[in-house]
């Protein structure tokens, strides 16, 4: 993407380290929302480049990249670090600097991270942070001392509040002299790097800090045996809770919104062959990629909360024996179980998983849980098909019962295909879970703010522009071609050309040509079909409409019904979704492959459902 | 004895990692070194993942990682 890289002409400037230092929120600090997000080709690591303007007025690049535990490369995150410091990565100039973030409140193991990157010869600043947090356990560091023991510039800051930014500062504008260099010790010997971060540690005067008390009292209350699933639990709830019920009324105002402001269009709009383009492709295909937005927000405050605080960390830890099961770790939970509202944020989500083969397999089963997009099409099958008989009290009755079936087959899916694909392509037996437990640390608004304004960017780009050429395509498809300067029969239009044309591949499941139709405009977002059905058979439909339950009931058999919902369940029909995974995964690889994995199921799903129903 | 023996609460210095070299390398960066003192800080609700002290942090592991980790409980140096 040409928005994300740096223009070859300004100074760049790197900002590494490992995990969990406080990186984006110096980032933050000193780029505000001057920031452009995209991936580095081919791999789903994310590229964050922030312009920052310069006392001279020089605009230069800050390239954040993502953590890196090690300069040895294992992981892919670590693979692009070492590739953008070394210059060697094609969208990203060579750093003319870099600024290399510790933890001070660990300082001697943190230090065994400099070598690694003062030995590459950039000038380095090294920032030493949450310095607030050092003096508030009672330890201490001189910057002085630091610099002077590894040869290069050092810093105190606690980025959380803006201390020490000014120096920082002073370093990007060129304004520090480097201390004299020092001999660094050799890279690949662990031990040796950790004991000489140790000795610089100790000449330095550093006094650790006492241990994070009031983290290991929360600790034994979130990881007790009984307390912490119950938390755990609690936790869970309300965040599926909250995308599922809070998200709902304001995605039906933005769907409101949306409605209105077409038909105000179409009222001063003046009629031309382009007005229902404009009007139901555009502004319609637009709004069906707004209307998600609220969601997306919603899981992105919860999850920025659970991982500034550091909970999402314990989370993983409770979550880790059950999702090993299938063949997943821990982190993959929150995703997962996003899913439910929508695969979009939860694929967003995965990001917070490190190791790359679980990534992967998170991304391409999460859209087979049942997400609200599948709920209307349910609910107008199940009201259509399925008689109400009440199985255990009046409050359960069959109708709960096939849409409960309905999640369980959805989620019962997810967890196979996960095994499957954990036991096959993406095995990892070779990486074992391995998760650094930060403090406890109350989120600063400012940080979650920044993530909120960041998803929403990435995803309005990206599922924007997808989703609007393909509802394009769907309604050229529907409306050409013009008989007498009108729209034709939709049994005349191409749409319905293609219908009749992919008859013979639908018939073995009971689908006719007109369901057929539905299944392909329904490649754009479920919820869809309910409308093109309606127009079909020429009728205002929505999910409660009892005459267009009439009318499917005299298309569909109760087997095609049956195998209708079971397509639905599994086949992956949301271009949202596709456009979300190629950014994610940086190419058409992975969405072709999920694509094509999922209609398989659907069409082999459909099949024995008509076979065994009718 | 391994680390998988550890019980929360007890403290023992680790001897050797017998893992693959990149996994090795992975938890030596964490922490987790030939004369390192380590400590176990609980366990998971279901009783794995393990929660380790080491070397100024808390890093969870599976017992089926720890149990490559050679440890020797002595009275350990301070700190």
């Amino acid at each position: 993407m040409a928005a994300a890289t740096t223009t070859s002409s300004r100074r760049v400037v790197a900002l590494c380290g490992p995990p969990n230092v406080g990186k984006s929120t110096l980032f933050n600090q000193l780029t505000g929302l001057r920031q452009k997000v995209a991936n580095y080709p081919g791999v789903t690591v994310e590229k964050k480049i922030g312009g920052m303007k310069l006392c001279s007025g020089e605009e230069i690049d800050l390239v954040d990249l993502p953590g890196a535990c090690s300069l040895d490369p294992q992981s892919e995150d670590e693979r692009i670090a070492v590739e953008v410091l070394s210059g060697r990565n094609a969208t990203v100039a060579k750093p003319a600097a870099a600024i290399l973030m510790l933890d001070s409140t660990n300082l001697a193991r943190h230090l065994s991270h400099a070598p690694g990157v003062l030995e590459l010869g950039i000038p380095t600043l090294v920032v030493l942070n949450m310095a607030d947090e050092l003096a508030s356990r009672g330890g201490a560091v001189s910057a002085a001392a630091v610099a002077a023991e590894i040869g290069a510039p050092t810093a105190t800051v606690s980025a959380r509040r803006g201390g020490g930014m000014d120096e920082v500062r002073k370093f990007i504008e060129g304004a520090v002299v480097p201390p004299k260099p020092v001999q660094l010790p050799v890279l690949q010997d662990v031990p040796a790097v950790r004991k000489w971060a140790g000795g610089v540690a100790q000449r330095c005067g550093y006094a650790a800090p006492g241990p994070p008390q009031w983290s290991r009292r929360l600790d034994r209350i979130f990881l007790h045996p009984l307390a912490g699933p119950l938390i755990f639990l609690a936790v869970v709830l309300a965040v599926f809770q909250s995308i599922f019920t809070l998200a709902v009324p304001l995605m039906d105002g933005v769907d409101a919104a949306i409605a209105t402001s077409g038909a105000w269009l179409g009222a001063v709009l003046p009629e031309t062959a382009f007005k229902g383009l404009l009007i139901d492709g555009v502004w319609g295909g637009v709004g069906s990629v707004i209307v998600f937005l609220p969601q997306i927000l919603i899981l992105f405050l919860f999850i920025g909360i659970l991982e500034d605080s550091g909970y999402l960390a314990r989370a993983a830890v409770i979550a880790d024996r059950s999702m090993r099961l299938v063949g997943l770790q821990g982190k993959s939970f929150i995703p997962l179980l996003s899913a439910y509202a929508c695969a979009v944020p939860a694929i967003m989500a995965v990001r917070t998983i490190e190791n790359k083969r679980d990534r992967m397999a998170t991304l391409l089963v999460a859209p087979l849980m049942t997400c609200s997009a599948r709920l209307p099409v349910y609910a107008l099958l199940i009201a259509a098909f399925v008689p109400e008989r009440p199985l255990l009290g009046p409050l359960f009755g069959t109708r709960a019962a096939v849409l409960l079936g309905l999640y369980a087959v959805g989620f019962a899916a997810a967890v196979l295909t996960a095994w499957l694909l954990k036991s096959t392509i993406l095995r990892s037996v070779s990486t074992p879970f391995m998760l650094e437990l930060p403090p406890y640390r109350l989120p600063t608004l400012r940080s979650l703010a920044y993530r909120l304004i960041d998803r929403s960017k990435i995803f309005l780009r990206r599922a924007g522009t997808v989703i609007l050429a393909t509802t394009i395509v769907l309604w050229v498809l529907a409306g050409l071609p013009r008989e007498n300067g009108e729209p034709p029969e939709i049994a005349d239009s191409y749409a319905g050309s293609i219908g009749k044309a992919i008859e013979p591949v639908i018939e073995p499941l009971g689908f006719n040509w007109k369901i057929g139709i539905g299944l392909i405009t329904s490649l754009a977002a479920r919820e869809v079909i309910i409308g093109t059905l309606g127009t079909i058979y020429g009728m205002e439909a929505d999910e409660d409409s009892v005459e267009l339950q009439a009318v499917l009931r005299s298309e569909l058999s109760f087997g095609a019904s049956i195998a209708l919902m079971m397509f639905f369940a599994f086949a992956l029909q949301c271009m949202s979704t596709v456009a979300i995974v190629r950014r994610e995964t940086g190419g058409w690889k992975w969405p072709a492959v999920q694509f094509l994995y999922m209609a398989f199921l659907a069409y082999a799903a459909a099949w024995i459902a008509y076979q065994w129903f009718d | 004895m391994s680390l998988a023996d550890l019980q929360p609460g007890a403290l023992a210095v680790i001897e050797a990692l017998h893992l693959a070299e990149t996994d090795a390398h992975r938890l030596m960066i964490l922490g987790f070194i030939p004369d390192t003192t380590v400590g176990c800080a609980g366990r998971s609700p279901l009783g794995d993942p393990v929660i380790y002290r080491i070397d100024g942090s808390e890093v969870a592991l599976r017992r089926e990682t720890a149990r490559h980790i050679a440890i020797r409980i002595e009275s350990p140096p301070a700190g």
